[in-house]
C-alpha cells in the first residue's frame, strides 16, 4: 500500500494515524485486509461474518415497541434490543468481525482492551468461538466494578492483564494494549473495542456495527412504514452510536468521513434526527488544576486533541494533558470519542447531549420496572435523555424558566413522534454498581436497596 | 538554527534521555549536567505526556513522577532556557502537547472554542529557549506535515523513528521527512533497558546505510558493551533512556541525595560513551559517514 492511504482515514480534520512507527506497517496491512475482506467480500468474508453473527450472535435483534414508555411520553418509543445479542451487548458485532478478520489475515493471537468488560467479554467469546488465543487488558478500577465480566472472560479462556497505571480505567487499558501490540505486532491483532484509535479502526468498527441501523431501517419500514424521527444512542467511544446512526447519515456527509461499502445517498436520510448521549457524570465542569473531569462528555465539552491514534475531541487540561474522566457507567468512562462522531457533531448532523449519573440510575430502574428489561448503565443514559426531554417532571417544570422551556421544546421536537432508543446492552453486569450507587443517593423510583446490604 | 549536526563529529555520538522534572526540576538540572560531564554529545529532554503509549514501565513511572512534580510545557521551556550546557538539545514528547500549546483551555467548556492552536506556537517557543529538534513517537511521517513546516520555519530538526517493521515504501517517506538524525529503533516493543542488544539492529542499519543523515540507535541499550556492539554494527550514535532513568528511579526509591544520583549518572554516561568509542576505534571502517 502506498503511504498516501492515510488521506481517506480522515473525517474532515478528525481521525488519522497518530501511532508509533512500529505499528504503521500493521495498520497498513489491516487497512488492506479491511478493504479486501470487509468492503469487497474477498473469500466470502462478509458472508461468513453475517452467517456467524446470525447463528452465534443471535441477530437480527428485535426493534421492540416499548408500550409503557410510549404511554409515559405520549410518543411511539421503540427499543433496538442489542441487549439480546449474544453476550449482552452490541460489542459482539465488532468483536466477531475483527477476530474473524484476524483469522483471515493469518494472525495467531488476539489482544483487546476493555472498560466495562463488555468488549473484553465479547472478544473472549469470539476468540473461543473461532479458536484464537486471547489476552485482555483491563484497568484495576474497572476490574473492581465489573466483576461478573471478569469471570466471564476467564471462563471463556481469555487471559486477563490488570492495568494499574493512572486511575486504572479504559484510557490506561487502551495505552497498555497498544504497547502489547507494538511489541507483538507480527502475529497479533489488536481488536479495538470502539470507533476510536488510528485509521482504519474507526471506519472498520463502524462498518461492523452498522448492522444495527441496517436492521432498524428495515424493521421500521416493516413495522410502521416509514423511518423513525429520531435515533438516540449513548456514546462512550461511540460504536453503538455510529452503528445505530450509520445508515441514516447520507453519503454526502459521509464522503469526507471515510468510505462506506457502496451505499448511495437516500432522500430520507436527513429526516432522522441523531442524538448521541454522553455521560454528564456528576458535573460538566473540568477541573484543569486537578486534572479530572467528573464526566465523560468529550463531544459536548472536549477540545480538539490527539489521543490513542486519532485526532478527535478529548477531555484535557490547558496544556493538552489528558484528564481523568468519570461516569457511573464504566463503558462510557473515557476521555476521548470516535473521530467520525466528532466530525458529525461539528457538521450538525449529530446532536451531542448528555445526562448525569443520577438520571441514568433513575432510567435504569424505570426500564427494569416498567418494561421488564434491565438495561446496561451505558444504555440507561440514552433512556435518561428521552426522560429528561419528554418525562412528566419536565412537563411540570415548564413555565418556570422560559428560555429553558424553549430549548426543551426544541429538544422535544427533535425527538419527534417515533423514537428509536438503542438499547446497547443489558444490565446484569451492573447490578453490583447499581446497588451501591443507588444506596448512596436519593433515587426516587428505586426499590429499597437495604435488602441487598453486603452486595450480591 | 539547529546545532544537531555538531553532535555527530568524527566520533560516535552518545545521546542520553531523561524526563525533565523527574523527580523535580532542580534535580533534573543537575542530572542533565552530569550527563554532559559524562560525555553526552546531545540530550533528549523528555516532556512528559499523560498517555506515553510508546514507553515501557521505567519511563512510564518517570512520567508519573515528573507530572506529579508539576511539570508543564512552560516549566519545561523555562528549564531548557536556564540550562547551561553546550550540547544540542532534542525535545522528546507526544503530539498532543505540541498541538495544544498556547490554547487558553483544554475544553470547549461551553464557549465553543475547541480548536487547537497547532504546532507553530510550541515550535516557536522551543526555538526561543534553544531546542534544536524534536522526536515525537506518536507522530508518523504521514501526519507530520504541519510540524515539519513549523520546524522548517524556525530552523529546527525533526527526527523520525525507523522500526524493525518499517517497510521499504515507508522508509522512502521517512527519508524525505527526516532531519537531524534518524532514530533506529533497535527492537520491537516499548522503551526499556534490555539485557542484550538485538540482532535486528544491524539489519535495520544496513537498510538505511546510504542515507545522508546520521543514524542513532535506541531502545534497550543499557551497557558500554551494548554501545560498543551497536556502533560496530554501523551506528553513528547511541540513544540511552531507560538505563539512566533506572538510576533516577533508584535514587527516588532509596531516598538518595541528588549529588549521589548525579554521580551515578555521570559514571554510567562514561561507561556508555567509552563503550561507543571503544568500538569506533577498533573498527573505523564501519564508521558509515
Ligand atoms: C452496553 C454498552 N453500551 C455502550 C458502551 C459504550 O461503548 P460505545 O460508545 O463504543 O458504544 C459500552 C461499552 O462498554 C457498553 O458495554
Amino acid at each position: 500500500m502506498s503511504s498516501d492511504s492515510s488521506a481517506d482515514g480522515k473525517f474532515g480534520e478528525y481521525g488519522g494515524q497518530y501511532v508509533p512507527e512500529a505499528l504503521m506497517p500493521a495498520i497498513e496491512e489491516l487497512r488492506d485486509a479491511y478493504e479486501r475482506y470487509v468492503l469487497e467480500n474477498e473469500d466470502g468474508f462478509v458472508d461468513e461474518f453475517r452467517q456467524r453473527l446470525g447463528q452465534f450472535g443471535g441477530r437480527p435483534t428485535p426493534l421492540q415497541h416499548a408500550e409503557h414508555l410510549s404511554a409515559r411520553y405520549d410518543r411511539e418509543v421503540y427499543l433496538k434490543r442489542e441487549d439480546l445479542v449474544h453476550g449482552g451487548a452490541h460489542k459482539l458485532n465488532n468483536a466477531l468481525g475483527q477476530v474473524l478478520l484476524a483469522k483471515y489475515m493469518g494472525k495467531e493471537r488476539i489482544v483487546a482492551e476493555t472498560g466495562a468488560g463488555q468488549h473484553g467479554t465479547a472478544t473472549a467469546m469470539a476468540a473461543a468461538h473461532l479458536d484464537m488465543p486471547c489476552e485482555i487488558y483491563m484497568g484495576e478500577t474497572d476490574i473492581q466494578r465489573q466483576r461478573p465480566n471478569v469471570f466471564r472472560m476467564r471462563i471463556n479462556g481469555a487471559d486477563l492483564n490488570p492495568v494499574t497505571a493512572g486511575r486504572g480505567t479504559l484510557k490506561e487499558a487502551i495505552s497498555e494494549t497498544m504497547r502489547d501490540w507494538a511489541t507483538n505486532v507480527d502475529d497479533t491483532h489488536y481488536v479495538v473495542g470502539s470507533v476510536v484509535g488510528p485509521a482504519p479502526f474507526p471506519e472498520m468498527v463502524r462498518e461492523f456495527q452498522s448492522v444495527i441501523s441496517e436492521e432498524v431501517r428495515k424493521q421500521a419500514k416493516e413495522q410502521f412504514g416509514t423511518l423513525p424521527d429520531s435515533v438516540v444512542a449513548c456514546a462512550g467511544g461511540g460504536s453503538n452510536t455510529m452503528g445505530a446512526f450509520a445508515e441514516f447519515v447520507d453519503s454526502e456527509a459521509r464522503s469526507a468521513s471515510g468510505r462506506s461499502s457502496g451505499r448511495s445517498p437516500r432522500e430520507d436520510d436527513e429526516d432522522v434526527s441523531l442524538l448521541a448521549v454522553e455521560a454528564g457524570g456528576s458535573s460538566l465542569a473540568v477541573d484543569e488544576e486537578e486534572g479530572v473531569a467528573p464526566n465523560s462528555a468529550s463531544l459536548s465539552t472536549g477540545g480538539q486533541g490527539v489521543l490513542h491514534g486519532a485526532r478527535t475531541k478529548v477531555l484535557q487540561d490547558e496544556w493538552g494533558q489528558i484528564v481523568e474522566s468519570h461516569s457511573v457507567s464504566a463503558g462510557l468512562d473515557y476521555a476521548g470519542v470516535g473521530p467520525e462522531l466528532a466530525y458529525l457533531v461539528d457538521e450538525d448532523r449529530v446532536s451531542a447531549v448528555n445526562v448525569g449519573d443520577d438520571a441514568a440510575l433513575e432510567a435504569f430502574h424505570r426500564l427494569s420496572q416498567e418494561e421488564g428489561i434491565i438495561p446496561a448503565l451505558e444504555s440507561s443514559h440514552a433512556l435518561a435523555y428521552v426522560e429528561k426531554v419528554l418525562g412528566p417532571e419536565r412537563s411540570a417544570a415548564t413555565g418556570a424558566a422560559d428560555a429553558d422551556a424553549e430549548v426543551d421544546d426544541e429538544a422535544a421536537e427533535l425527538l419527534g413522534d417515533r423514537i428509536v432508543i438503542n438499547l446497547s446492552g443489558r444490565g446484569d453486569k451492573d447490578l453490583e454498581t447499581v446497588i451501591e450507587e443507588t444506596d448512596k443517593r436519593d433515587i426516587p423510583n428505586a426499590p429499597d436497596m437495604s435488602e441487598f446490604a453486603g452486595g450480591l | 538554527m539547529s546545532r544537531l549536526p555538531s553532535a555527530f563529529g568524527s566520533e560516535p555520538a552518545f545521546i542520553p534521555y531523561l524526563a525533565v522534572g523527574d523527580p523535580d526540576i532542580p534535580s533534573s538540572k543537575q542530572y542533565v549536567e552530569a550527563l554532559v560531564e559524562g560525555g553526552a554529545d546531545c540530550i533528549e529532554l523528555g516532556l512528559p505526556f499523560s498517555e506515553p503509549i510508546a514507553e515501557g514501565p521505567t519511563i512510564q513511572k518517570a512520567v508519573v513522577r515528573s507530572l506529579s512534580g508539576g511539570i508543564t510545557p512552560d516549566a519545561y521551556f523555562e528549564f531548557v532556557d536556564d540550562l547551561d550546557v553546550d550540547v544540542p538539545l532534542v525535545c522528546m514528547t507526544y503530539y498532543n502537547l505540541i498541538f495544544r500549546y498556547g490554547a487558553e483551555s483544554g475544553t470547549a467548556a461551553g464557549e465553543g472554542d475547541y480548536a487547537a492552536p497547532g504546532p507553530r506556537p510550541f515550535v516557536k517557543r522551543a526555538a526561543e529557549v534553544g531546542i534544536d529538534g524534536f522526536v515525537v513517537p506518536d507522530l508518523p511521517a504521514e501526519e507530520a506535515d504541519d510540524l515539519r513546516e513549523a520546524c522548517d520555519e524556525f530552523g529546527l530538526d525533526l527526527v523520525f523513528i525507523v522500526a524493525p517493521t518499517t517497510t521499504d515504501d515507508r522508509l522512502e517517506t521517512i527519508r524525505e521527512q527526516v532531519s537531524g538524525y534518524v532514530y533506529v529503533q533497535a527492537r520491537l516493543g516499548v522503551t526499556g533497558a534490555q539485557a542484550d542488544v538485538s540482532d535486528q539492529t544491524a539489519e535495520s542499519l544496513a537498510r538505511i546505510a546510504d542515507w545522508d543523515v546520521p543514524k542513532a540507535v535506541g531502545f534497550g541499550i543499557s551497557s558500554g558493551d551494548h554501545a560498543a556492539r551497536v556502533v560496530e554494527a554501523g551506528a553513528d550514535g547511541i540513544i540511552v533512556g531507560s538505563a539512566l532513568v533506572d538510576i533516577v528511579a533508584d535514587g527516588v526509591e532509596n531516598d538518595r541525595p541528588t549529588a549521589e544520583v548525579a554521580d551515578a549518572l555521570r559514571e554510567k554516561a562514561r561507561e556508555l560513551k567509552e563503550g561507543a568509542l571503544r568500538s569506533a576505534k577498533r573498527s573505523p571502517e564501519t564508521d558509515g559517514r
